[in-house]
């Protein structure tokens, strides 16, 4: 039996599946792929150019001496190179994505269609406005649209995702002090938070220090009470949190902080649990991105990309970044530079080069215009409704870190039921994909012991909810049933069995290395 | 409401299991007088309904590809093979998110890998990431970046970097309290750079072609830079330009950062676009952002995953390299494909193609009298000075239909020494006809 550097066997035996079962590796559907620097050749192109006529360059002496390696696929290969990739990915499109935090929901192709049409995607930033006044009006509309939803007073589109917003929320916040010739420098931010709250905070130069969570994984008022000084510049807290509850005492926290002459951003990750049902300027927030991809159905994309505008009280308004739209008496203008400013306007500076992400603003209108305001209602109500089932589904076989108690839109349970059955939490999730299912966020929040995080999102069918729900009770009682190879052995049925991430992390091997035995024989 | 599965029953049913009386009972946390009874926006629409209120939004810009189109400074209008937006639509690369279950997700992994090669090989350079925002804050984290490896708080910028990139690194440094040094606008390509480098300098940030579009010889400002311990981070926000010109690596730039949009993207008015960020491979363990790693599964299979993710923010927290906590996944794969599908025989042709384009059009423009050419050296886009204010022109050209690319006051509003300049681009979608229009056009509107 050969084993493999992780000291696990890599021949056919305690799997019952093994890379060897057929010739090619493929197996029925699923088919291997090569890369593309093994299977493409530099001298192979499949887009068709005409050579220009003869010209005398003006390169000067920076003309391109050396190879660049760069292999080409014609159409058909390209194609299929690519169609294959695909096949080893999991989709909102092929099944229930229950990650919480992130929003998982449909993506409806109204929203591609309207993207791509020629008076928004090919349209240059630098163009004459004159030419672009449509897309300042979306822009100004889309704006509107936020505003309204999150009772704010103004907006930044620029933001690129949701971490970028919280720098943008975090740097406003940063201006407003140093307006106001204060030293404040610490920043609050709660155990529950999700990593980029802190890394933004210091990215710009604050100080973090973490507030202690309730056992139920809620900021206590008395706790931030006691941090608060005239050194705190704000708190960054989650609402709802990412343990899936509303912060009931958020409005106290609110009142406090702004005593203390500080100010309250909100993660905007949980959006998608209130709209319509809270307004955020309402509990006292002063700025909070909101995740175009998650709330407003942008497509992930695989990781992106996202946009992230953030919304202001008028506590900040006056500092959002350039560029903004500006609503005047005939109609919105975009303010791009520091020279457009009047009165009253202090942008901090600018983020971005241009103006954002127009092609998630097309996408997040589009998704807004068909909702409306009762949908967008009934679509928040739908995704509390679908955790909350799930909860129901699960709640006498799992285990929840503050008992059972009403959640928002995701559902958190810790790895308490899996007590003495010698499988983890990453073992569970594992298992899930054999069964067909993306697993839940997993050990996160760092609050709870082996979390597994569940949103199901609005766009679940109860049949949809119902089959998930008996999956996750058929597998509890696997676990608890002593089946514990199954777990271990998980995933069995996917593209690929469990990778070995200590090895990539070890020798890092991050781009194509030509294999030195090809280098010698073609010596 | 079509998206949205549940019945009435079905609610009901749900609620009962779940055992309470009332929707309203499921968000009883939120403070009854905090509730919000309606918004104060319009009720749902159809599918033709929304299709045709933002068809009448878009109808009131005026499409790239509908005129002689001549506009680029750092985004440009290239042909994109319709095999690219058709991959990219495929479900499971539009709807699947950040592989964090890479068992499931060696699509995206697979091509994040390869896309990463092919940076790398482009630049010149050991390593690139996953990919970046965009160009601009590409730029602004190579700063942090080299503040982090030099331990010294002080970047020095060229007048030939893009003004918005400029803008974005510095407003980020004055958050941080690093120091900046921006050279002033630059559009002869005369500035002495090397002068402004010395011992406290972490790093020179240089753009080339320049967004003057000058091509810059890198190698004396790295030479300089390393002399004092200092990094010198390249930018390239055309990177078509890297088929015929030598890569920022063999120049010896220590960071390259770019736009990719050029590749594989659609212009969309500004985003989403693909930030690319490659560095020397000692400095990987300052990089931000995501990183596809190699590495074998339990049978031994090769398989890719995200790794080195003790740099990142949701295991580090306050002491992550970045906040960054996303990619432009979809629009990186926009640009492998495109890369792919050109290879290295498509690539040098298009940007040859481009730099012929650029060369005849400056040739025309030449004949223009009162109008000069600011480049000796250029790819695809080079500076006009005009007899008159450039922004004035360009709305003229653009009430004869013809969108003549962008006046330097755009990016540098105030300057009065640069009130006539004009940044003109042309590319392979330009045809002789264009040419033509625009060179009469820009006769008629200075006559």
């Amino acid at each position: 039996m050969t084993m493999n550097t992780q000291g696990r066997p890599t021949d056919a035996g305690s799997a019952g599946v093994s890379s060897t079962d057929t010739f090619t590796g493929n197996r029925g559907l699923q088919i291997e792929e090569a890369l593309l620097f093994e299977v493409g050749r530099t001298d192979v192109t499949g887009v068709d150019l005409d050579e220009p006529e003869a010209f005398a360059p003006r390169l000067g002496k920076l003309a391109r001496k050396s190879a660049i390696d760069l292999p080409g696929l014609s159409e058909p290969e390209a194609m299929r190179h690519y169609v294959r990739l695909s096949q080893k990915n999991y989709a909102i499109d092929s099944g229930l994505y229950p990650l919480g935090s992130c929003t998982m929901k449909h993506n409806p192709r109204l929203n591609e269609k309207v993207a791509r049409l020629g008076g928004f995607g090919d349209i240059h930033p630098l163009q004459p406005l004159s030419t672009v006044s449509g897309a300042v009006d979306l822009m100004a509309e889309l704006g509107r649209w936020l505003i309204e939803m999150t009772g704010m007073t103004s907006v930044a589109l620029s933001p690129k995702a949701g971490a970028h917003g919280e720098l943008c929320g975090m740097m406003a916040i940063k201006a407003a002090i140093l307006a106001r010739g204060e030293p404040r420098d610490i920043v609050l931010v709660p155990e529950s938070a999700h990593g980029t709250n802190p890394a933004t905070a210091a990215l710009i130069g604050f100080k973090v220090v973490t507030v202690p969570a309730r056992p139920d994984g809620t900021v206590d008022p008395a706790a931030v009470k006691a941090l608060l000084s005239p050194q705190v510049a704000a708190i960054m807290l989650t609402n709802p949190n990412t343990c899936g509850l509303f912060e009931r005492d958020v409005v106290e926290i609110a009142a406090a902080v702004h005593a203390a002459g500080a100010y309250f951003y909100c993660d905007g990750a949980n959006f998608n649990a209130i709209v319509g049902k809270a307004k955020v300027g309402e509990l006292g927030v002063d700025a909070m991105h909101i995740n175009l991809h998650k709330t407003f159905s942008t497509p992930h994309g695989g990781g992106g990309p996202g946009a992230g505008p953030v919304v202001f009280s008028s506590r900040l308004a006056a500092f959002a970044p350039l560029p903004f739209i500006r609503i005047e008496a005939d109609g919105p203008v975009l303010v791009e530079d520091e020279t457009a400013v009047t009165d009253g306007e202090q942008p901090f500076g600018r983020m971005v080069a241009f103006h954002g992400q127009m092609g998630m603003f097309v996408r997040a209108l589009s998704y807004m215009l068909s909702h409306g305001a009762d949908g967008l209602q009934q679509a928040s109500e739908d995704a509390v409704l679908n955790a909350n089932y799930v909860r129901a589904g699960l709640r006498d076989v799992m285990s929840q870190p503050s008992g059972d108690r009403t959640c928002m839109h995701e559902v958190l349970f810790d790895d308490h039921f899996l007590d003495g059955t010698g499988v983890t939490t990453l073992d569970f999730a594992k298992a899930m994909i054999d069964e067909g299912y993306h697993p839940m966020t997993m050990y996160f929040p760092l609050v709870v012991h082996g979390a597994m995080l569940i949103e199901p999102t609005e766009s679940e069918s109860k049949a949809s909810l119902d089959l998930f729900i008996a999956t996750l009770r058929h597998l509890v009682q696997r676990a608890k049933a002593g089946d514990v190879e199954r777990f271990r052995e998980a995933p069995r049925f996917a593209p690929r069995r469990r990778l070995d991430e200590t090895r990539a992390a070890r020798a890092p091997k991050l781009k194509w290395e030509r294999p030195q035995a090809f280098d010698q024989a073609a010596e | 409401m079509r998206y949205l599965p549940h019945s009435e029953a079905d609610r009901e049913a749900m609620l009962a299991t779940i055992g309470v009386g009332s929707i309203d009972d499921l968000f009883s946390d939120i403070p009854a007088n905090l509730r919000v009874h309606g918004l104060d926006l319009p009720r749902a629409a159809g599918e033709l309904s929304v299709e045709r209120t933002l068809g009448r939004l878009a109808a009131k810009n005026v499409p790239a590809s509908s005129v002689p189109f001549f506009v680029g400074a750092g985004a440009y209008k290239h042909h994109v093979p319709a095999t690219v937006d058709h991959l990219i639509q495929r479900s499971e690369f539009l709807t699947s998110y950040t592989p964090y279950q890479p068992e499931i997700t060696q699509g995206t992994l697979q091509y994040l890998f390869e896309f990463q090669t092919q940076v790398a090989h482009l630049t010149g350079m050991e390593v690139a990431n996953a990919s970046m925002y965009d160009g601009s804050t590409a730029t602004a984290e190579a700063v942090l970046m080299a503040h982090r490896v030099t331990r010294r708080k002080k970047a020095v910028l060229s007048g030939g970097l893009h003004p918005h990139y400029r803008a974005v690194v510095e407003t980020t440094s004055a958050m941080a309290s690093d120091t900046v040094e921006a050279l002033p606008a630059d559009p002869g390509a005369t500035e002495d750079i090397l002068a402004r480098i010395d011992a406290d300098t972490s790093c020179v940030v240089v753009q080339s072609p320049s967004v003057y579009g000058h091509l810059i010889d890198l190698a004396p400002i790295a030479a300089r830079a390393h002399e004092v311990g200092a990094l010198l981070v390249a930018v390239v926000t055309e990177v078509v330009s890297l088929g015929l010109v030598e890569s920022p690596g063999a120049q010896g730039a220590d960071i390259v950062v770019g736009e990719g949009q050029s590749i594989g993207n659609a212009l969309s008015f500004g985003g989403p676009y693909v930030g690319l960020f490659a560095a020397r491979a000692k400095h990987v363990r300052q990089m931000p952002g995501r990183l596809c790693g190699e590495t074998v599964d339990a049978e031994g299979r090769r398989g890719f995953v995200l790794t080195l993710s003790t740099r990142e923010q949701h295991i580090r927290r306050d002491k992550a390299t970045s906040n960054i906590c996303t990619n432009s996944g979809l629009c990186a794969l926009a640009f492998t494909i495109h890369m792919t599908l050109l290879g290295e025989t498509g690539l040098v042709r298009l940007a040859r193609i481009n730099h012929a384009n650029a060369v005849k059009l400056a040739e025309s423009i030449g004949e223009v009298s009162g109008v000069t050419l600011l480049n000796d050296s250029f790819f695809n886009e080079f500076t006009l000075r005009l007899p008159a204010n450039a922004a004035d022109i360009v709305e003229k050209l653009a009430a004869k239909g013809i969108l003549g690319g962008v006046p330097v006051s755009r990016l540098e509003p105030g300057n009065a020494d640069l009130a006539n300049l004009l940044l003109v681009a042309s590319t392979e979608v330009n045809t002789d006809e264009d040419r033509a229009a625009f060179v009469a056009a820009l006769k008629e509107v200075l006559a």
